[in-house]
């Protein structure tokens, strides 16, 4: 059984399962979209464009919002801040976690307990719950506090995996070689810890973003995401809430918008899982 | 002359048993070092002393008449360029996404020798009878006893005057032990070898001194020859005995 | 006399690629034969087909009858009967065969009550298990009957894997790599240990191994394995002492070197 699939292959190649296919197509889809939005809009998202509530129609493809606005611009817009956010908050969550984490990896038995045991106690806390004490405590809702915010509350997540990640590879014979070489302590992150848990790091990202971006619309729905004009999608839940009745569109609309963003990073994620990890390869 | 010296060491996890009591033991350049264990021994510890991995708790290790000190930037560099090292596990010690050109130069790398490094990484290579084409690939589409070819090039790129070898062969198979034990007897013209192993027939193939370690302790040290035919101390005779050798068949 | 185990032309396909391929060997009682190869041998599949445990996705064909019963072919459940009564297996890591959260007497006594229900028959359990770990040379069995695992040295646990082995009281022992983990003075008890017992409860012993040494001191007939295939089979003396093979002659060479440089003198 020695010929077995090697435990590390250097760069996995992507196999293109139909889930990850979909998962790429999906957020492909938002990201296009949601350039789009830096160039044209159907309509100026401001700009009161047809009846209050109206349902969709050739014109307005998912109807308009209690203004008169067009929701499918809204909506458009709304791709562009979710992926901003995602992408800030990722950021900032992965700048964070992965020097704390390889602190933390690197750090004396003393300094790492304490680095854990407080990693822990953020974890426990929910992240939105995280987020919105972090809005609270400053100067007001805006989209970069909620990225910002959103980005530190997920940091903890991502310090703890990366520590995890990379103790197991400052276990491995390959650091002592790297030592007896003389190569020092940021030469064996850079050459050996780095390249061998970034894979697993870029999945967890992924399905960080997917959390960043529900995280966002779920304060924008309380009130503490990005002001108006820039129409978050949880904004736009929030307004259509006390219309549900009579205009159902105004909340089905964002809802599949957001679903369908997340998904499809959830199935890109997965299709970056089995990659990156060799015990779920199949043949 | 002598490369490397223990005096007196003793070594123990903070307030624990000691691993290692009051080890005396010189390796001298030209001649073979063989320093034989079981587990428990406190060979693994003598070993991340030898190689500057850890400080004695009293005691003292000297390069070359220094004491080793990893303040000393500028003495560890020349240490790390004279004493390189090749370890157990043959899966374990390459980085699965490296290149091996690119396993094999990092001493010279991080050691900033001056040279050039393809040609180093080639002489290397071909030292341990690795196809030169080898320098491109990665580790997982060697075996293990080409995996612990590498390892050894990586360790000899550096032109050091001591290798230390921790088990290199007992993760391997028979035939691929008696290749490498091959490979390590030729390179032993160019620098010292100091094997740690439990393997005392391993050893005894490639060393002209034995030490013999016990619970941390140095229980008989001297040539090779003088320890495998006339073992003094109950442990050593013991370790003989216990060893299994093929019986001789009429 | 009856034999314990018989495989004959056993191959073992993974999706279509043979890793074992013909491969005849049997075990009777009172005898040890040993199962040698390097790594990707087979001999490890070979063992585990032997008891019915080949992993998933492998599939074997020819025969191996344990204790009369033909395993190829037959539903686990019957083959599971033979596991623990007809033929006991010890491996190389004990810790991976033992209960990391249980004392290690209750584990014996677990494998004694396992026997015991399966005859039909009462026993002090307890004394059974003191009786086992003496049997093993387990030092201090009443304290050690106390210990979890992890408190145990390696030759100690395997000691005790092989008492739990005992306890079942199988006519086939499968021993695959048992001394590999050892310490070279713990191998030698533990070899002596499992030569006596073998002896004494007249059982069969299939003894798989890597190292030439060690199975050269085991056991009175042996097989050589390589890449899958049978390269040779006999009593040691005549295997190791005249290889007809060339790759026998290599594996002895190379033994050879290693025990001359120790030299003859002991």
């Amino acid at each position: 059984m020695s010929d077995a699939t090697p435990a590390f292959a250097p760069l996995p190649r992507l196999r293109l399962t139909p889930a990850f296919l979909i998962g790429a197509t999906l957020v492909g889809l938002h990201v296009v979209v949601g350039l789009l939005t830096l160039i044209w809009t159907p309509y100026d998202p401001t700009a009161m464009t047809g009846g209050r509530l109206a349902p969709p129609s050739l014109a307005h493809w998912a109807g308009t919002d209690r203004l008169g606005r067009d929701l499918f611009t809204e909506i458009m817009i709304g791709a562009r801040i979710a992926l901003s956010v995602g992408i800030g908050a990722v950021a900032i969550a992965a700048a964070i976690g992965v020097t704390v984490g390889l602190l933390a990896a690197f750090a004396s038995r003393a300094v790492d307990d304490v680095l854990a045991a407080t990693l822990d106690i953020l974890i426990a806390f929910p992240t939105l719950l995280l987020a919105m004490l972090i809005v609270a405590a400053s100067d007001g809702a805006s989209l970069g506090t909620a990225i910002l915010a959103i980005g530190i509350a997920a940091s903890s997540i991502v310090a703890r995996l990366t520590r995890i990640l990379a103790r197991r590879v400052l276990a491995m014979d390959y650091i002592t070689a790297a030592r007896v070489s003389g190569t020092g302590w940021l030469g064996i992150v850079r050459i050996h810890v780095l390249p061998n848990i970034w894979p697993t790091l870029i999945v967890n990202f992924a399905l960080q973003f997917g959390l960043a971006v529900i995280a966002e619309a779920s304060l924008s729905y309380l009130g503490l995401g990005a002001p108006p004009p820039n129409a978050s999608w949880g904004r736009l839940l929030q307004e259509a809430q006390a219309t549900v009745y009579t205009a159902p569109f105004g909340a089905i609309a964002p809802g599949i918008a957001l679903v369908s963003l997340v998904i499809g990073l959830n199935l890109f994620a997965d299709g970056l899982r089995d990659v990156a990890d060799p015990t779920r390869r199949r043949r | 002359m002598s490369l490397i010296d223990l005096a007196a060491v003793s070594f123990a996890y903070g307030r624990g048993r000691k691993v290692l009591d009051g080890v005396d033991l010189s390796i001298e350049a030209g001649r073979n070092l063989g320093i034989v264990g079981e587990s428990g021994s406190g060979k693994t510890t003598i070993l991340r002393l030898l190689l500057g991995l850890a400080q004695p708790t009293s005691g003292k290790v000297t390069f070359r008449g220094a004491p080793l000190d990893p303040r000393n930037r500028p003495f560890m560099r020349g240490f790390r360029r004279s004493v390189q090292a090749v370890f157990q596990d043959p899966y374990s010690s390459l980085d699965p996404r490296q290149k091996i050109a690119d396993i094999v130069a990092e001493p010279l790398r991080s050691l900033n020798v001056e040279t050039d490094i393809d040609a180093a990484v080639a002489g290397a290579l071909a030292s341990v009878d690795l196809p030169p084409d080898a320098a491109g690939r990665y580790p997982h589409e060697f075996s293990g006893g080409q995996r612990q070819r590498i390892a050894i090039a990586r360790a000899i790129v550096s032109e050091p005057e001591l290798v230390l070898a921790d088990e290199v062969v007992s993760a391997l198979d028979l035939t691929t032990r008696i290749r490498i034990v091959e490979l390590l007897k030729s390179l032993s013209a160019r620098t010292t070898l100091a094997l740690v192993s439990h393997d005392i027939g391993f050893v005894a193939l490639l060393c002209q001194d034995l030490v013999i370690l016990e619970k941390g302790r140095i229980v008989e040290q001297g040539t090779a020859r003088d320890i495998l035919s006339s073992p003094k101390h109950p442990y050593t005779q013991r370790l003989l005995a216990s060893t299994p050798r093929l019986p001789e068949f009429a | 006399m009856a034999d314990l185990l018989t495989i004959e032309n056993l191959t073992i396909r993974h999706v279509g690629r043979p890793l074992v391929s013909d491969v005849s060997l049997s075990v009777a009682a009172g005898e040890r034969v040993g199962l040698i190869g390097e790594s990707g041998s087979g001999k490890s599949l070979t063992a585990l087909a032997a008891i019915g445990l080949l992993p998933d996705g492998m599939t074997a064909s020819g025969s191996i009858r344990l204790s009369d019963r033909e395993v190829i072919g037959s539903a686990d459940r019957d083959v599971a009967g033979l596991r623990g009564t007809a033929v006991a297996t010890i491996f190389q890591e004990p810790l991976t065969a033992l209960d990391p959260l249980m004392r290690i007497g209750k584990q014996i006594a677990e494998a004694v009550r396992r026997r015991a229900h399966r005859d039909g028959r009462s026993v002090d359990v307890q004394a059974e298990v003191l009786g086992l770990m003496v049997r093993v040379a387990l030092p201090d069995p009443a304290r050690l009957a106390r210990a979890y695992p992890h408190e145990m040295s390696g030759g100690q646990r395997q000691r005790a894997a092989i008492a739990m082995a005992l306890a079942c009281r199988p006519s086939l022992l499968i021993a695959d790599e048992p001394t590999t983990a050892l310490d070279v003075t713990t191998q030698a008890e533990v070899l002596t240990l499992l030569e006596t017992l073998v002896r004494e409860e007249n059982m069969g012993l299939l003894f798989i191994s890597h190292d030439l040494p060690v199975v050269g001191t085991a056991v009175d007939r042996v097989v050589v394995l390589r890449a899958g295939e049978m390269v040779e089979q006999g009593p040691i003396a005549e295997v190791f002492g005249r290889p007809r093979h060339p790759y026998t002659l290599g594996l002895v060479e190379a033994a050879r070197a290693f025990d001359q440089a120790i030299g003859a003198a002991l």
